[in-house]
């Protein structure tokens, strides 16, 4: 009875959102796997062509989209080890007691500020000509190269760019963490006499575990999302050697018009992206331990 | 000798902050020079400061008339997701059914969906409505700011609704029981109560959404319409050969950025760390 009495109010609050979200998210959603049984070039005038699971079926042989594949895998994997160790230690670094860890903690979140493609470019910079010059003033020529020229340092540098955005952002997320902590474990544990390295192993990380749920969780799907700091900083390039799964996905529907196919493509990475960041989640859950 | 180690603790500290910016340094001291200068050495300090980088990089961005399109999207876009989102999880929270509850799952299984995922539906449904009801979907601000809100009102929801389960029924009953409408009873009651999780709710999508590129990249094609990253790449398309005027130009993009910072700072930092544990 309460409830219908409330039904136009109800209706007035939660339909223009629930409108909008469907329209933008769910429709597209449910229709991007229709398209991606056809074969078509986007012209809403030219036939879609019905050709079933050949789309997926091509991409085991499609040379260019499993090299993507498999460096998005390994940005991943280095940007995600990257993010949560530089992350954690920061945190750690910030939580200290010394005076200057608060002006500290601002300039190690200030990057995650300034959107990808702009620090892509602030990099791009220091990559070429600023490493040329520290090559010339240091003599380290095999460390300071143009290391966009080569794809699997161009791999590196996206990573380190990631990193650099990322870090302070699981900085903060550690930090909640560990002020969470309950003090008197951690005295307890001081005046049981473990030493620093065995509290930080043995009490504050596994106390952590709901911290590095949420952080692993948000940098995998970020790090395989990524797309404007591989536009800016390599553009794909040298020769697609650096071309990550969702620039990938953008150059085969836009660029060369292969709306099908590339829809394909985006329900592959939707499942995979889907795949690994639920097994994360789980597996992290799992190991959070009850204060 | 205890103070002075604290004293070099903190000031070790404080370098590995300054590090971490190096990037930023560089970029600032180049913004500065000539071309000639830039390439003697891109470390040093500008021999003396040249503005005209600033005043070209500005014309050719467009920048005012970026910025200005940034601000107006990103203002509108995040009004809109707070209205509409706290409002969505009150009602969803306040009533405790199945309805609501397969809603507010269908909400957050969401989230998980890359945008390249979304992307060309997206596109073919907004022309296809652009078409159908004459409504200027694409290539417009509002077009943008509509789509804006359906992407990121499956988080905003899901911060709100983790805050509100929080909040106890009994005042919201009094108010009932005094004669207060549910219009009146949100605007008047529950909505000031939110302000904490309203303030991540904010800081976060103005992040997501000021420095967005792919969406208003496939959404804007007008160049008078172009948002702060959009000119940056079309700038970066024509003039990467000059890094000084380069580097002018990503200082420009920079600035409101770091005025928002030093502005809401405290609020930044508390906001990412709030809005992560729920």
């Amino acid at each position: 009875m309460r409830n219908r009495k409330h039904i136009g109010v109800n209706l007035l609050f939660t339909v223009p959102l629930l409108f909008i979200f469907t329209t933008v998210v769910i429709i597209p959603f449910i229709s991007g796997i229709y398209y991606s049984f056809f074969k078509w070039d986007g012209i809403p005038a030219d036939p879609k062509v019905f050709v079933g699971l050949g789309n997926f079926a091509k991409t085991v042989s499609d040379t260019r989209f499993l090299t993507s594949a498999w460096h998005t895998v390994e940005f991943t994997i280095m940007a995600v080890i990257l993010v949560n160790l530089f992350g954690l230690i920061f945190a750690l670094i910030v939580t200290t007691k010394f005076p200057t860890v608060k002006a500290t903690r601002t300039m190690l979140f200030m990057p995650n500020l300034i959107g990808g493609l702009i620090l892509g470019y602030i990099w791009k910079f220091i990559f070429t000509d600023g490493f040329q010059i520290l090559s010339d003033m240091t003599g380290l020529h095999h460390v300071f190269f143009d290391w966009l020229l080569k794809p699997q340092f161009g791999l590196y540098a996206m990573v380190i760019v990631f990193a650099w955005q990322m870090a302070g952002y699981t900085m903060i997320i550690y930090l909640a963490g560990i002020q969470a902590l309950p003090n008197e474990i951690l005295e307890a544990s001081k005046v049981d006499g473990a030493n620093s390295w065995q509290r930080l192993t043995k009490i504050i990380c596994p106390l952590l575990m709901p911290s590095f749920t949420i952080c692993l969780f948000l940098t995998l799907a970020n790090a395989f999302n990524i797309y404007d700091i591989n536009l800016s900083l390599t553009n794909g390039g040298p020769v697609n050697g650096t071309e990550l799964f969702s620039m990938n996905i953008y150059n085969e529907i836009f660029g060369n018009s292969n709306y099908g196919y590339g829809q394909a493509k985006a329900v592959i990475f939707f499942i995979i992206v889907a795949v690994i960041t639920l097994t994360q989640v789980s597996i992290t859950k799992k190991r959070e331990v009850e204060m | 000798m205890r103070k002075f180690n604290r004293f070099l603790a903190g000031l070790v500290i404080l370098l590995i902050g300054i590090a971490f910016l190096s990037p930023i340094y560089i970029l600032l001291v180049n913004s500065f020079k000539n071309r000639s200068e830039l390439y003697q050495n891109v470390l040093a300090f500008p021999s003396h400061f040249n503005f005209s980088n600033f005043s070209q990089a500005m014309q050719q961005m467009n920048f005012l008339i970026a910025l200005k399109n940034s601000l107006i999207i990103t203002i509108i876009s995040v009004f809109f997701i707070v209205m509409l989102s706290s409002m969505t999880a009150w009602v969803l929270v306040r009533h405790d059914n199945k309805l609501s509850k397969v809603i507010f799952m269908i909400l957050v299984a969401t989230m998980i969906i890359p945008f390249q995922t979304l992307m060309m539906p997206l596109m073919q449904l907004m022309n296809e409505i652009q078409q159908l009801f004459h409504l200027k979907m694409m290539d417009s601000r509002g077009g943008l700011i509509y789509m804006n809100i359906g992407f990121h009102a499956a988080m905003s929801v899901f911060l709100y609704h983790g805050f509100i389960k929080s909040i106890p029924v009994s005042l919201e009953e009094a108010a009932t029981i005094d004669g207060c409408s549910r219009f009146g009873i949100f605007w008047r009651i529950v909505f000031p109560m939110l302000k904490p999780i309203t303030a991540t709710v904010i800081i976060l999508n103005v992040i997501g959404i000021w420095n967005d590129y792919l969406l208003p990249s496939l959404v804007l094609s007008s160049e008078n319409l172009r948002t702060i990253p959009l000119s940056t790449f079309f700038f970066f398309g024509e003039f990467t050969i000059q890094w000084n005027l380069a580097m002018a130009g990503l200082v420009l993009t920079i600035i409101p950025v770091v005025i928002f910072y030093v502005l809401s700072q405290k609020y930044i930092i508390k906001g990412i760390g709030e809005g992560a544990i729920k």
